[in-house]
């Protein structure tokens, strides 16, 4: 047998060769037929991480810092790693946590993941936790803090301003504003940190790594040649000044209102309060919507920014502008003079005026320095029946023209959201309001800042900016420069220059002549401030409510603008106190110790005791919790009756989709039979 | 001396060390792609297991050069006592076994443990060797076969009561031996009917089986009409062998499906023709439960993701994120296929393949130029036990064959399977280098 080929080692070696090639074949198959099992081996090995880089700070005008991020803890456990012998009442003490609480928290953990993952067992741990937990951390292998940034207010002012984040609902997705979010981001949900969210929130980073088959992951896939790179949010540097703001809501506190601080030359907000304020530090982390709720509930609506949603009648503040308009269009002249004799009787109902004096309102600048309300509601019937009008109703639309280019009746455009218009009537108004049947007469108190017109403090203060630069004004805005470039697209609006119709200068220095004598010989003599020379008016809102069914006069609003210095405006301001009083009283003093405190950076220690008795006073009103309850019931009546409809469309619906199945079903049934 | 130690260096084969060298070499490459991580300070980890088997591989190079110092004919000489001593051994370790996952094939002297399964492949090698190249054996008759059977199936019987099956099926590629050697060409036809008779059982329902054997049979009968006219021998045949696959197909596979094979083995054996396990062989159903999900389809999916992402080219080295996460259940062991298939593509798979099956056609080249039986027999058992380890092997990784706890020879991680490969390749490289003498 051994001699001589054998046939049998090649039946052998053909067998061999035969079941290569089947391995050889179905290897070429798999390997270059089946895309499908790349992509399952992707989809199980591939793990894409993203990284969020931290959002942009903000700083005020003078650098400091008002919002940025700190790193916070969370206490991660993976139980595969706890050892046996862990020291649980150890550990429980550097926590501070009962054993009970350890019990329950690492129960729900293991039913909720398998136990070689990592999961939360305490999220945001205290400061204390943190520090008690690093001494001893080495004890308790299994456990690791896992760092996290959050939002963090340096001080707890300008939170209505600078707004909040908040992870990003689904209804919010389905926006386009919103389309390159995904479930679980955070993004601005007010203030600026909504009006500025493009550049504050950067560019996340994606970081594809591989991972094991207990999800955990490891190396970077291919070297991380596909990842990309987070960018950090940009910087806001803001025209707001950290000190006066702070002062501001210092003297705001328990008063219901709002104050407005403009540079005129810029345009750039100085201090916007509303006040009751909160602390933004409340919204931020695990207890947002606790705190979030609570505020909501306030009756004072501290989440309520009334510096530019909050619509008021200006009272004797819109004085200087009927003056204004009424000089323009050359109804009267600097010199005209009223005989008012403590009221205006020229229409049908007598409207009263502070002075009886004669000589009064003997010329516009002391008509306007005496704020008398006969002067000022004869100038605007003046001008809205002036003779180069064809109508009133011509006349008010030109009026009506002015108001809207002071930015009067109309949004400013100011850099934070929700901002509200007010409003300044037309003959469109009135015809409906009077069934076409009015004259000047009917709509006299418009002339005094009464009546249907309503504006927000911000366009109040933007009002004094307009008179303060003789004519010309830019946008209000927070927000100087963005990442250290004052030229970005986004605050190119910023740097238009709005000029109003042409009104000469003259005109404009007969009105601040009479602003300034409203300061040194009028109603606001107690903002006078050493050294500069202020214009001013004051203002008394008359404001009505609604409670209980019963119209009541409440307490008036009590108002004051100003700017400073005359020669050269830095600051243009007002300030609305809802239901205060006089505005020479409580606004007034609160304007004048801003604009000293941003003027000469201190106040002076002879105006001591009038900081402090603005400081202490507590001026909200007894009516505010009934007026918030009978709102709140309105509302919650308003929405009970909208959802009804809502239920009512939608059970209509059902019930029509119900009856095209039906008809759909027994027309099949009939082709069936057929 | 020195002359002789020369003469027998030039006349190992050097083609047989280089493939062996190299196949041992992917494999440490392989087991190392799978566990080496970018984070690791250094490569050289005693811990890890790549390097084991590299110390695993130095240890049989010394006992490869032992075995080469050693005189041939001691190979023969001791055939029989050392078969015995493993039978002995194989014996001992049913009852004094390591429990390791159901099966008691391992044995542990301290620290150190082994597989006498995977060891006594050598011992029953040299022992049939040492049978067929006995002056008195004539294999021609009947009672030298069911001798020859015997040697090569007691091991397999002993491996089959320590619950490794796998590893009890090598056993069979012995028979591919005994073929060359002279059994009758008809056992090749009865193994591959029986094979497909398996496969129809469990493909076909049985009562649409019967009625295709009927026709079968008649069909065959009307063919050779003329010789069953004239003698009896075709009838008996005939008759003989329809009963025997109608038993066989209705009878005996659900028998064995029912009463011998576990749960797991029917799982792999259906999860490999892609078909449900049928309710009648489902031990573990209860009435109104869900079907659980089969657990080894997910070792073979696994395995087939590794595999089929590969592509032509291959991740590249390193870059398998399948194996390198250990997705795949086993994967430096028995899986370690998957390893070459996922980082080298096509190409590696093919490449290791090609080298797998010309190390096997040069040993049975080897076998074919001895003057002596024994080492020609040795031979052959060398070349089908690499044959079956491997075919087996990359077949179940690739979803050709269920999934049987076998190891890919050289590659896969293990000091048992990697030294009684090594000694296996050895002695042959020893025995061959002594061609010219006749060895009994």
């Amino acid at each position: 047998m051994s001699t001589g080929a054998n046939p049998r080692q090649y039946v052998i070696s053909i067998i061999f060769i035969g079941v290569a090639s089947v391995i050889l074949l179905r290897l070429f198959f798999l390997q270059n037929f089946e895309p499908k099992y790349k992509i399952l081996a992707n989809d199980i090995a591939i793990y894409k991480k993203v990284v969020y880089p931290p959002r942009g700070a903000v700083l005020d005008r003078k650098g400091k810092v008002l919002l940025s991020n700190t790193v916070i803890y969370d206490l991660m456990v993976t139980p595969r790693n706890i050892p046996k012998n862990l020291d649980t009442a150890q550990f429980c003490a550097a926590l501070d946590i009962d054993k009970k609480t350890f019990i329950n928290i690492m129960r729900r953990v293991q039913e909720r993941n398998i136990d070689v993952r990592q999961s939360p067992f305490i999220e945001q741990m205290s400061q204390e936790q943190a520090a008690r937990f690093q001494e001893n951390g080495y004890l308790f292998t299994g456990f690791e803090p896992v760092e996290r940034n959050i939002r963090a207010y340096e001080k707890p002012i300008a939170g209505i301003l600078l707004g909040y984040i908040g992870e990003v609902s689904p209804e919010m997705l389905k926006r386009p504003r919103y389309s390159s979010y995904r479930q679980g981001d955070y993004a601005g949900l007010s203030g600026l940190e909504w009006q500025y969210e493009e550049v504050l929130r950067g560019q996340r980073g994606v970081h594809y790594l591989e991972r094991d088959k207990f999800n955990r992951p490891r190396d970077p896939y291919k070297g991380g040649i596909l990842d990309s790179q987070e960018v950090s949010g940009k910087q806001l540097e803001l025209y707001l000044d950290a000190d006066l703001q702070e002062y501001a809501e210092k003297l705001m506190a328990n008063k219901i209102g709002s104050v407005v601080a403009i540079d005129p030359q810029t345009g750039g907000i100085l201090a916007m309060v509303s006040s009751p304020t909160y602390d933004p530090n409340l919204l931020r982390g695990h207890d947002r919507a606790k705190n979030y709720a609570a505020l909501y509930r306030k009756p004072t609506r501290p989440l309520f920014n009334r510096a530019t949603q909050a619509m008021y009648p200006p009272g004797s503040t819109i004085k200087p502008f009927t003056g204004l308009v009424a000089l323009n269009v050359g109804a009267i002249g600097p010199n005209y003079g009223y005989g008012c004799r403590g009221s205006y009787g020229a229409c049908s109902r007598a409207i009263a005026c502070e002075h009886k004096d004669a000589g009064h309102a003997a010329n516009f600048r002391l008509a306007l320095a005496h704020s008398c309300n006969s002067y000022f509601c004869h100038i605007f019937r003046m001008t809205v029946d002036f003779k180069n009008f064809n109508s009133v109703k011509e006349g008010l639309q030109s009026w009506h023209d002015y108001y809207n280019n002071f930015s009067f009746g109309k949004l400013t455009g100011i850099d934070i959201p929700f901002e509200k218009g007010g409003a300044v009537p037309d003959s469109n108004k009135y015809n409906s309001m009077y069934h076409f049947n009015w004259n000047s007469c009917t709509i006299v108190f418009v002339g005094m800042g009464q009546g249907e017109l309503l504006l927000t403090p911000l366009q109040m203060a933007n009002g004094m900016c307009i008179i303060a630069n003789k004519g010309w004004y830019y946008t209000p805005h927070f927000v100087k420069s963005i990442g250290k470039n004052p030229n970005d697209s986004l605050l190119k609006k910023f740097h238009d220059k709005h000029v109003v119709l042409n009104i000469p200068d003259s005109t404009f220095s007969v009105v601040q002549q009479a602003m300034q004598d409203v300061v040194e010989s009028g109603t606001a003599a107690g903002a006078k401030i050493e050294g500069i020379t202020v214009c001013a008016k004051t203002g008394t809102a008359e404001n009505k409510a609604i409670v209980n069914g019963e119209v009541i006069k409440m307490q008036n609003h009590s108002m004051f603008v100003a700017f400073a210095p005359r020669e050269n405006p830095k600051i243009a301001i007002a300030v609305a106190l809802e239901n205060a009083g006089f505005g020479a009283t409580w606004a007034a003093p609160i304007a004048s110790l801003m604009m000293e405190k941003y003027l000469k950076d201190s106040v002076s220690v002879k105006r001591k005791a009038m900081e402090d008795k603005m400081l202490n006073a507590n001026l909200i009103n007894k009516y505010v919790f009934t007026i918030d309850s009978v709102l709140r019931l309105r509302d919650a009546a308003k929405y009970q009756a909208r959802q009804e409809r809502k239920w009512e469309a939608d059970s209509i619906k059902r019930a029509e989709d119900l009856a095209m199945y039906r008809y759909w079903f027994e027309s099949q049934l009939k082709k069936i039979k057929k | 001396m020195t002359s002789l130690r020369k003469a027998l260096f030039y006349r190992i084969d050097g083609v047989v060390l280089l493939l062996y060298v190299m196949l041992v070499t992917v494999g440490i490459m392989a087991v190392f792609s799978v566990e080496h991580h970018t984070t690791d300070v250094s490569i050289f980890m005693m811990n890890k297991n790549y390097m084991k088997q590299f110390v695993w591989f130095g240890y049989s190079l010394l006992f490869g050069f032992v075995i080469l110092l050693t005189d041939s004919k001691f190979f023969s000489s001791f055939a029989f006592l050392i078969y015995t001593i493993a039978i002995a051994v194989l014996v001992i370790t049913i009852f004094a076994g390591v429990d390791v996952k159901g099966s008691r094939s391992w044995l542990g002297i301290g620290s150190f443990r082994f597989q006498p399964g995977e060891v006594a492949k050598i011992f029953t090698s040299m022992a049939l060797a040492k049978y067929l190249s006995l002056p008195e054996t004539n294999f021609k008759t009947l009672k030298d076969k069911l001798i020859a059977a015997a040697i090569a199936m007691a091991p397999a019987i002993l491996i089959l009561l320590q619950k490794e099956t796998g590893l009890a099926l090598v056993y069979f590629c012995f028979f591919l031996v005994m073929y060359r050697e002279g059994l009758p060409n008809a056992i090749l036809v009865i193994g591959f009917s029986l094979i497909g008779l398996v496969l129809a059982s469990l493909l076909i329902e049985r009562k649409t089986l019967f009625v295709v054997l009927t026709v079968l049979a008649i069909l065959i009968g009307w063919l050779i009409r003329i010789p069953l006219r004239r003698r009896m021998a075709p009838r008996i045949i005939l008759t003989v062998s329809f009963l025997f696959a109608v038993l066989f197909s209705q009878v005996a596979v659900p028998f064995v499906f029912k009463h011998v094979l576990q749960r797991h083995q029917i799982d792999r054996i259906y999860s490999t023709l892609g078909k449900e396990v049928p309710d009648e062989y489902d031990k573990t159903m209860v009435v109104g439960e869900d079907k659980k999900i089969n657990s080894s389809e997910y070792n073979v999916l696994q395995s087939k993701i590794a595999i089929g992402s590969g592509g032509f080219w291959g991740k590249g080295f390193l870059n398998g994120t399948s194996t390198k996460n250990q997705f795949v259940p086993e994967q430096h062991t028995d899986f370690i296929f998957c390893a070459i298939g996922e980082q080298f593509g096509f190409i590696g798979s093919a490449g290791l393949v090609l080298l797998y099956i010309s190390l096997i056609l040069r040993i049975v080249f080897i076998a074919e130029r001895q003057r002596s039986v024994f080492t020609r027999v040795y031979s052959y058992c060398v070349a089908c036990i690499l044959f079956f380890h491997f075919a087996v092997n990359i077949s179940m990784t690739i979803g050709l064959m269920p999934v049987i706890g076998i190891t890919l020879p050289f590659l896969s991680y293990g000091g048992s399977s990697l030294m009684s490969f090594s000694i296996l390749i050895f002695i042959l490289v020893r025995l061959d280098a002594d061609r010219q003498a006749l060895i009994r």
